[in-house]
């Protein structure tokens, strides 16, 4: 790609997990040559069907598993490259890499208050001096992503879907990171309190600069806040674009019928509009499809894509498309 | 807007439940005042995990009668050697006198030699509340220590089951793949054992070894016998609570409370103490409150079969198989000790099962 700053660039990641079949073991291969950059202070927004590796990637970036190859550079530094055998210790990086979680109950420990949660990366890497600057901070936090200082001693069971989100939000913010990898952060939450988290996390940015990989099924929700987007099928990034440009002109197959699965709220218009419909159903990732995995349900599936998967090809304006034949 | 919604109310649906704002009047409503919209705050008192579990516990009068009943017995047991003038491995003694017509005293019961002290000098002697036995020794104050010895190789033992149970089934829990593989073999093989022969064996074995090793020491007084039940205990019992814990482990690990501590950097000691093992707590202080019980079954017939503690120390198994030769003239001697084994296994065990339902999350 350009000459650009990136934050975070990755270059053909890979992450396979060992399927035992028997006595074989056959690779799984969740995220399969997966390459995107992220400039800092931008959010680009990971859409996917459920299975395709979206929430792989996000934890292979935060290095929460094993890259199986490829690179990752984060802010300058080398962070894993399976080339050159470097995989350096992860500590002080958590300090700039952070995640919120897609499930806000399971994701808080039922045993600790909110205080020691949102403590908790404090403690790992020392970031105070004394209990009162702990608390301080801790309060802060919590102002900061719109919770009541006087629930600090409270346990998450007694928190909402939408404050407990907050909570775990307030947790990534604690280290005061440049990246967060939000996994599905709002999916779990009513559309009413979708909305608010989603506005927090536009404000959050706005206040922190802090840059997001915003995984994500509603293709509503990250078209508003994402700057970019890009389309995951079957561990195979298949389009990355502007959000605007990959709104009202998507080229690859795959992203014409997401968008046109887009529920519509004005009757008039959605009957007019036409819905692409797949046929068959997601092929296993134990048994991928000969070059491009979406080959299989694809209207525009010519010999050369069962051939090869067709690299990501620039088409103007950063908009990159996967495919042979649009 | 607002205009334009209340024109859409107007036209309501004949079945709608909405409430037609056009009937009423404005000036009738008020503003909530703060301390009302605060009435309106559902977040309850907060609770801890702990208190939570102690009110469910409360509510439940079996386990509260456990309760009540232990405390009974660790009271009597604590108390009573402090004012019974007798010793439980003493023969009764009168005015400095061996009182050979002490034996086989009924409750309640004096001797020849006792009546006779009492009516010379006026004094009150202290009754054998449960008799004497066959050798003349007070039995209240043997079965007060039979308990005690009971009790206390039922704690030791399940203290020290939950010791090495909690390592060693953490660390396989924990780490997984090939550690995991090779512990739980480890614990399998202890598992496929014969246990009654092991500790039959070990008994026997140990108490060899350990008499000359213990001599002179503090240990020495507890007697081999008992020292050797700890260890069979320990090297035995330990493999249950390993699988349990490695089980619990293996299922709180993949939540993503763990997940999200790994990202913030946190090393694996600190999520183990801060985050697992606070979320199998439960099944920790249950499978031990059960351990304590099962481990006095065991200590009480092995003591039955001559291999528990040695004389003149004595346990509430030894005590009722003692008394097994003279069942029939003396039936109390026999019932005193297994009603007060009942008690306390049956105590122990319902109380286990209070604290199982009062702090099980799962059961809630």
């Amino acid at each position: 790609m350009s000459e650009e700053k990136y934050l975070l660039e990755v270059e053909h990641l890979k992450q396979y997990f060992p399927v035992s079949q028997g006595f074989k073991k056959i690779p799984l291969k969740a995220v399969d040559d997966v390459s995107f950059a992220i400039r800092p202070g931008e959010t680009l927004g990971l859409v996917g069907e459920s299975g395709c590796g979206k929430t792989t990637v996000g934890r292979t970036l935060l290095r929460l598993y094993q890259p199986t190859a490829g690179r990752i550079v984060f802010d300058g530094d080398v962070l894993f490259d399976s080339d050159k055998g470097i995989d350096v210790d992860m500590l002080p990086y958590r300090k700039k890499m952070q995640m919120v979680f897609q499930d806000p109950y399971s994701s808080l420990n039922p045993r600790m208050t909110v205080e020691d949660i949102i403590g908790e990366p404090l403690d790992v890497h020392k970031l105070y001096s004394t209990k009162q600057e702990r608390r301080d901070k801790i309060l802060e936090l919590m102002e900061l992503v719109g919770l009541n200082a006087e629930h600090a001693m409270r346990y998450a069971h007694e928190f909402s879907g939408g404050q407990r989100q907050r909570i775990g939000i307030a947790r990534a913010l604690a280290v005061n990171p440049k990246f967060i990898v939000c996994d599905e952060p709002v999916s779990a939450l009513d559309v009413s309190i979708q909305a608010q988290v989603v506005n927090m996390f536009e404000e959050l940015q706005e206040k922190l600069g802090v840059a997001y990989l915003f995984i994500a099924h509603d293709l509503l929700v990250v078209h508003h806040i994402s700057d970019r987007i890009a389309v995951m099928y079957l561990g195979h990034l298949m389009e990355i674009a502007d959000a605007d440009d990959l709104n009202d002109n998507p080229l690859h197959p795959y992203t014409l019928s997401l968008l046109s699965a887009v529920p519509i709220p004005d009757p008039k218009t959605a009957r007019l509009s036409k819905r692409i419909i797949l046929e068959g159903d997601v092929p296993s990732p134990l048994k991928m499809p000969t070059g491009c995995p979406f080959r299989t349900r694809c209207n525009y599936a010519t010999d050369k894509c069962a051939e090869k998967m067709p690299e990501l090809s620039d088409r103007g304006n950063g908009h990159y498309v996967a495919c042979w034949n649009r | 807007m607002e205009a334009q919604n209340n024109e859409v109310l107007k036209r309501r649906q004949l079945l709608s439940s909405q409430i037609d704002l056009s009937k009423f009047n404005k000036d009738i409503f008020e503003k909530a005042t703060d301390d009302e919209k605060r009435q309106q705050d559902v977040m309850g008192e907060s609770t801890t995990f702990f208190k939570d579990g102690m009110r469910r516990l409360r509510k439940n009068p079996l386990a509260m009668g456990s309760i009540v009943v232990l405390v009974l017995i660790l009271l009597t047991i604590i108390i009573a050697p402090m004012f019974c003038p007798y010793s439980y491995s003493q023969i009764t003694n009168v005015g400095g006198r061996r009182d050979k017509s002490a034996a086989n005293l009924g409750p309640m019961e004096y001797s020849q030699l006792e009546t006779q002290y009492m009516e010379e000098t006026g004094e009150k002697l202290f009754p054998h509340l449960l008799g004497t036995d066959s050798l003349g020794r007070d039995y209240f104050i043997r079965v007060i220590y039979g308990t005690r010895v009971s009790l206390s190789v039922g704690v030791v033992a399940a203290v020290m089951v939950l010791i090495i149970g909690l390592l060693y089934g953490s660390i396989a829990g924990y780490f997984g793949g090939t550690v995991d593989l090779i512990m739980m073999r480890i614990v399998d093989i202890i598992y496929s054992l014969p246990d009654m022969l092991i500790i039959i064996l070990l008994s026997v074995v140990l108490n060899e070894t350990l008499t000359p090793l213990l001599a002179g020491t503090a240990l020495a007084k507890l007697g081999t016998n008992m020292i050797s039940m700890f260890i069979v205990f320990a090297l035995l019992y330990w493999v249950g609570m390993a699988r349990l814990i490695r089980g619990q482990i293996l299922t709180i690990k993949n939540n993503e409370y763990v997940l999200a501590a790994r990202a913030i950097g946190t090393k694996d000691g600190r999520i183990l103490r801060k985050h697992i093992l606070p979320n199998c707590l439960s099944v920790i202080i249950i499978t031990t409150a059960l351990q304590v019980p099962s481990a006095i079954f065991t200590e009480s017939y092995l003591s039955f079969l001559g291999l528990g503690v040695s004389a003149p120390l004595t346990s509430l198994g030894s005590l009722a198989n003692d008394a097994r030769g003279a069942m029939q003239s003396y039936p109390h001697r026999l019932v005193v000790p297994a009603i007060i084994i009942c008690l306390i296994v049956l105590a122990l065990n319902l109380l286990g099962d209070g604290l199982r339902d009062a702090f099980d999350s799962k059961l809630k």
